[in-house]
């Protein structure tokens, strides 16, 4: 077999490697901070924890130009449907981190208007424990994600054809702790369909075909 | 804290207002037909202008209670520092009492919270929605009668999957 030698200045590498690794250094956070776990996510991205040491420093409070949204508090059911919102309008890839024992279950608010952990309705790629975590915690779950997102992505989006996708994120079938209460995924309230009381999950209605190069309107 | 002649006007217009006192606080209780008549007397010819909260309580399980509901008016006179509560009893069903918002502005809300909360129509309320839980929300939270779990409304929620966004 030939033998190449390389100069000192090359690496090879895997596309996917290559482009996972710009990735998982280039996280732009969505800050979803809804309580007081959000003031621990402030103090990680402010001077004294840094979270630019990990490439994570850029929150955006647009959802078209993060890709990590952080679930910072408790989510109550009237906020569920602006959270799933925003998750849909953030670009793929995006990765979810819920943190705090609210965001992840409801923690000690086991009250009729707060969602019982949020991977329930959205999808969440790292949980973190703590009430508050410590900054170092989030700053943990950021190294995890890191390392999922360089085990896990692809330079082509192969990973979107996974049937996995379409699975629900944690499905509900009876509240362990109330078996009492009525659980039937994806319909609020009960009896309506869903479409009709949250107009944002029903399809887009019909658009006119856009037209290029018309003639603009004179109004 | 009211002053004598604040209650002795009270006492001479509304005969039937009970007033009682709980260290230093006056309180008016009054049947749900005049208390209207009553909060427009207290704002325009006693001065207690400021409307500072409408609050309710749900007596269900409490000892010895005869009403369901308590509706609390907390006002207060700016000038002189009086406070006077005036509470009025309803009962199920259809607990209604007529509006305040002709008098205050600021009662809007308020209503709109009690109305929210414990069901209580205020009969010609502008705008009577509900402003803190969801418009599909069907039951009436702070109201003993419904479990602090809900009724698995925080359970059915449409899902979002991964593949959807
Ligand atoms: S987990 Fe604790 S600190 Fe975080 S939002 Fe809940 S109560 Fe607040």
């Amino acid at each position: 077999m030939a033998q190449v030698d390389l100069p000192d200045n090359v690496v090879i590498t895997k596309l996917d490697e290559l482009v996972s690794w710009c990735r998982k250094y280039s996280l732009w956070p969505m800050p979803f901070a809804t309580a007081c776990c959000g003031i621990e996510l402030m103090a990680t991205g402010a001077s004294r924890h840094d979270l630019a040491r990990f490439g994570a420093e850029v929150f955006r409070f647009s959802p078209r130009q993060c890709d990590l949204m952080i679930v910072a508090g408790r989510v109550v059911m009237k906020m569920m449907p602006v959270l799933q919102r925003i998750w849909l309008q953030m670009h793929e890839p995006k990765w979810c981190i819920s943190m705090g024992a609210c965001a992840s279950t409801g923690g000690v608010f086991d009250t009729y208007a707060v969602v019982q952990g949020i991977d329930r309705f959205i999808p969440v790629d790292m949980y973190v424990p703590g009430c508050p975590p410590r900054p170092e915690q989030l700053i943990q779950a950021i190294i995890d994600l890191q390392e999922k997102i360089q085990r896990t992505g692809t330079a082509w989006g192969k990973e979107l054809h996974d049937p996995r996708r379409s699975r629900p994120p944690r499905l509900l079938l009876s509240d362990p702790n109330h078996p009492e209460l009525p659980v039937s995924a994806g319909r609020f309230p009960m009896e309506r369909q869903p479409e009709a009381s949250w107009p944002m999950l029903s399809p887009p209605p019909p658009e006119e075909p856009r037209r290029l190069n018309s003639e603009p309107k004179i109004i | 804290m009211a002053e004598e002649s604040t209650l002795q006007g009270i006492r001479e217009r509304f005969p039937s207002a009970e007033i009682s006192e709980f260290r230093g606080q006056h309180r008016i209780r009054i049947e749900p037909a005049a208390v209207h008549d009553l909060l427009e007397f207290l704002k325009e010819e006693l001065g207690l202008g400021l409307l500072v909260d409408i609050t309710c309580v749900d007596y269900l399980y409490y000892p010895n209670a005869k009403d369901r509901f308590g509706l609390v008016y907390l006002l207060a006179n700016p000038e002189t520092n009086e406070r006077i509560t005036v509470r009025t009893f309803l009962n199920e069903p259809e607990p209604a009492v007529p509006t305040a918002t002709d008098l205050w502005e600021g009662a809007n809300w308020l209503e709109r919270e009690v109305w929210d909360m414990f069901g209580i129509r205020f009969a010609g309320h502008p705008d009577l929605r509900r402003i803190l839980l969801p418009e599909a929300f069907e039951a009436h939270p702070l109201r003993k009668d419904y479990p602090l779990q809900g009724l698995g409304e925080r359970h059915n929620q449409p899902i979002v999957t991964r593949d959807m966004g």
